[in-house]
């Protein structure tokens, strides 16, 4: 297989770190594969930026930083603005319709969807944000399948939280369909 | 493998090697980025009957550790830069009493609070010589989650059986970043337990008599032995002397039984040192960028090697001298200023063919940086 | 049994000068371990550095000398993990409370079930009579020849409010006091402070011309009354002997398996 890499960006508290690790664990835990997890930490628990890095892969992984992602996740305009430009050429841009305007055009698929919105409308809890971007990422990236990603959440997941994110997922998994189509 | 598979953060591929080593006790403050091993152990210890407790300091921390270790335990704590110099006091009294215990320092950028949350190897000497007056010390370190696990297993085996703390240097980057881990079974790596005397109640026993073979039978507190034991240089019986006699054999006994084991203990990997022409040294996760480049040269025919060192101190200075003897140029990766540069240099027989790659920025040194050494040293070709 | 039963012959002489009120400490310790018929492998000392600590070494219990100050800290580790043996920890003044403050508090503040004992003559006697937190404002010592602007702490009040569940005070020269109040210290399920207010005539005698041993002796008997006595009350200046306080707290052991057996049930 290709080595993917992903960056995942946005805002403290948004979760994007932990969508990061169950992507990775998915990786590693039910497909075989080898995966890293980095992440850049500041002093704040809440707020100012974040970043996580995944790589996954077939063959063993030495340097766990990711310099040009193949898939870019901008939660936030300012790391839109930070990292756009690290993409490599051809490869995934995905940002969320209500914190991010693209402004440039880049080599690349770029993907704006509404994931915040969604989550809200269906679900009624934006805590889910992070889970429905892991879906539309899993999808349009199809390094890991959506089923691996189901078994972490069964293992992370306290019950009572469980169908909540199980949906969000899926409601990323669609906008993501139909966003192909 | 089922359970046995984890996907994880280095620091908790050390607290899963402590418990699987055996751990009774651990003793910590919390500091970044090292508090993920207390936070674990907080949680995981009690559920064994083994105990877990939060001090006023790091002082507070490495001294309860010792304590603890008299009893009969195994013991560990777990800091990073700031702490590691308050511990260095309690570090010292373990290698004069003779005491087992585990530190693991989790390194983040110094000197002083430094930038906490990112990757530095600045305290390999520190390790080395942090604590005051003459003596020798064990320091490991890893560059990948496996190997955190073996080390810290290696770091009990060692503390048990030299009865000496043992520093394990790991990095900011080893310690938060995630991989896969797979628990070894029981009994699949082997266990140092402790020595125990076999003198008898109402025999003299002599804590600080070492056997032939320089190791030293202890006996618990609380046990049938009542014995003293101290920080200032002591006779056979642990009791305070100043002989000179006693002095000069007291040093030179905790300096051999280090020094003169160091062939027995000199951990490391080694990928393609045998006809490597640029030979790359590394340790943690600077290893991990040394061996990122290497692969990738060796993938374009050039003769780039790795030999990634995980015993730092005693440093294996013979080991460096016999793999670097072919090569025509050695690198050094470390993000530091040159520190195992200078033992690298100290061991080779043409120190002017040490070359340092480094970084110093809190960030990870990366593949680019190595090549751009690479580059200044084979001239634009490259 | 007798005394020297408890004691480590092979190592005496002491090196403590003559006069010194360490010795007496040493003595009372070992007449209240008699009494109480503790056997001697349940018995663990640990202390500091300084002429106190030096007690450590000449008792034939397990015994450990530790770090300056730090002998709180070692003796948690002991204590949490053998809970059945009985931690006594004789202090300096400095040692207890000047380098070693932090760690007095924060055992106290647990109130894990050791017996601290601080042998306070309000000087460092090792050193060579430089001046402690014990000192007090007025008084010469090496590091204070104009006298000290230092103000003291008291100890009874320190250990008190920081959580200490016995403390009292007595003095080398009411030895059967202060036999009590350690009695009842070791007694004590918790923490335990007892203050020895301890003669060094070498250096604090000298340079605060209190005169020989025997003369600091009569000054501590002159200076001191128990605890809501009538003298105290015409005289606020007199330092109070006695028992401050004595309460029940959960012990840091006990509370520590109760820990473990959350766990265990997967709580």
């Amino acid at each position: 297989m290709q080595r993917s890499r992903f960056v995942f960006s946005g805002s403290g508290g948004q979760g994007v770190i932990t969508a990061a690790i169950i992507l990775a664990e998915a990786a590693v835990l039910h497909e075989n594969l080898n995966a890293v997890q980095t992440q850049v930490y500041g002093a704040e628990a809440r707020g100012g930026s974040t970043r996580s890095d995944v790589i996954i892969s077939d063959s063993e992984i030495f340097f766990p930083k990711v310099t040009q992602p193949n898939v870019l996740v901008c939660l936030t305009q300012e790391s839109y603005n930070k990292f756009s430009r690290i993409l490599r050429p051809g490869g995934l841009l995905i940002t969320d319709t209500r914190y991010v305007r693209t402004s440039r055009t880049v080599d690349a698929v770029q993907k704006q969807l509404p994931m915040y919105e969604s989550a809200l409308d269906k679900i009624g809890n934006p805590i889910v944000f992070n889970i429905c971007m892991l879906g539309a990422v899993t999808e349009l990236s199809k390094v890991v399948k959506l089923e691996s990603l189901r078994k972490i959440l069964e293992e992370r997941v306290p019950p009572a939280f469980l169908e909540m994110n199980r949906r969000a997922l899926d409601i990323g998994a669609e906008l993501a369909r139909k966003s192909e189509a | 493998m089922g359970g046995n598979l984890k996907f994880v953060q280095g620091n908790e591929a050390c607290v899963e090697g402590a418990l699987y080593a055996g751990l009774d006790f651990f003793a910590g403050y919390p500091i970044t980025p090292s508090t993920e091993i207390a936070e674990l152990l907080a949680s995981r210890l009690p559920k064994t009957g083994a105990k877990f407790i939060q001090m006023e300091d790091e002082i507070a921390s490495i001294c309860a550790l010792i304590g603890a270790s008299l009893t009969g335990c195994k013991v560990m704590t777990a800091t990073s830069g700031p702490g590691f110099s308050l511990i260095q006091e309690g570090l010292g009294y373990a290698i004069m009493a003779e005491i087992p215990c585990v530190i693991v320092n989790v390194q983040r950028g110094g000197p002083s609070t430094g930038i906490p949350t990112r990757v530095h190897q600045g305290d390999v000497n520190q390790a080395r010589w942090g604590t005051h007056g003459d003596h020798a010390i064990v320091a490991l370190t890893a560059s990948n989650h496996q190997d955190v696990f073996a080390m810290t297993v290696e770091a009990f085996n060692i503390a048990e059986t030299y009865r000496t703390p043992v520093v394990l240097l790991f990095d900011e980057v080893i310690g938060h970043m995630r991989e896969r881990l797979v628990l070894p079974e029981h009994g699949e790596i082997a266990m140092v337990e402790r020595l125990k005397t076999s003198v008898k109640e109402g025999v003299d026993y002599h804590p600080y008599l070492p056997r032939e073979d320089g190791r030293l039978p202890m006996s618990d507190f609380g046990g049938v032995h009542r014995y003293n034991v101290t920080g200032l240089y002591h006779d056979m019986w642990g009791f305070p002397s100043d002989d000179s006699d006693v002095v000069d054999g007291l040093l030179r006994h905790l300096m051999d039984k280090i020094e003169n084991q160091a062939a027995h203990f000199p951990k490391y990997r080694e990928f393609y040192t045998e006809d490597a022409d640029c030979l790359f040294i590394s340790y943690g996760s600077a290893a991990r960028s040394a061996r990122h480049v290497v692969e990738r040269r060796r993938r374009l025919g050039e003769r780039f090697g790795l030999l990634e060192l995980q015993t730092l101190w005693p440093f294996p200075h013979d080991i460096v001298k016999e793999k670097t003897a072919g090569a025509r140029y050695i690198v050094v990766v470390e993000m530091n200023t040159g520190q195992i540069c200078q033992s690298v240099r100290l061991a080779v027989s043409r120190p002017e063919r040490v070359f340092l790659a480094n970084r110093i920025d809190g960030v990870l040194i990366t593949p680019t940086d190595i090549q751009r050494v690479i580059r200044l040293i084979y001239g634009k070709g490259f | 049994m007798p005394v020297k039963d408890y004691i480590r012959e092979r190592f005496f002489p002491h090196i403590w000068c003559s006069g010194c009120g360490h010795g007496t400490v040493l003595n009372v310790l070992i007449r209240v371990i008699e009494r109480l018929g503790l056997n001697k492998s349940d018995i663990v000392i640990v202390s500091g550095i300084g002429c106190s600590s030096r007690i450590a070494g000449y008792l034939d219990f397990h015994t450990m000398h530790t770090l300056h100050g730090r002998a709180l800290a070692f003796a948690t580790g002991i204590k949490l993990n053998r809970p059945e043996l009985n931690v006594i920890v004789p202090m300096g003044d400095g040692d207890a409370l000047a380098i070693g403050g932090n760690h007095f508090i924060h055992a106290a503040r647990r109130n894990i079930d050791i017996t601290a004992i601080v042998m306070n003559n309000r000087i460092y006697g090792m050193t060579g009579g430089q001046y402690s937190p014990l000192s007090g404002y007025g008084i010469f010592a090496s590091t204070a020849p104009y006298s000290s602007v230092d103000q003291s702490f008291d100890v009874a009040e320190l250990a008190a409010a920081a959580g200490a569940t016995f403390v009292a005070r007595s003095t080398t020269y009411h030895v059967n006091e202060a036999a009590q109040m350690i009695q009842k210290a070791i007694l004590h399920k918790g923490f335990s402070v007892v203050e020895i207010m301890s003669q060094c005539p070498t250096y604090f005698g000298r340079k605060n011309r209190q005169g020989d041993a025997v003369d600091m002796l009569k000054y501590m008997r002159d200076t001191t009354t128990p605890i809501g006595s009538g003298a105290k009350g015409q005289n606020p200046e007199l330092i109070e002997r006695g028992v401050f306080v004595n309460k029940e707290l959960p012990e840091y052991c006990s509370a520590y398996d109760e820990v473990i057996r959350h766990a265990m049930e997967g709580r």
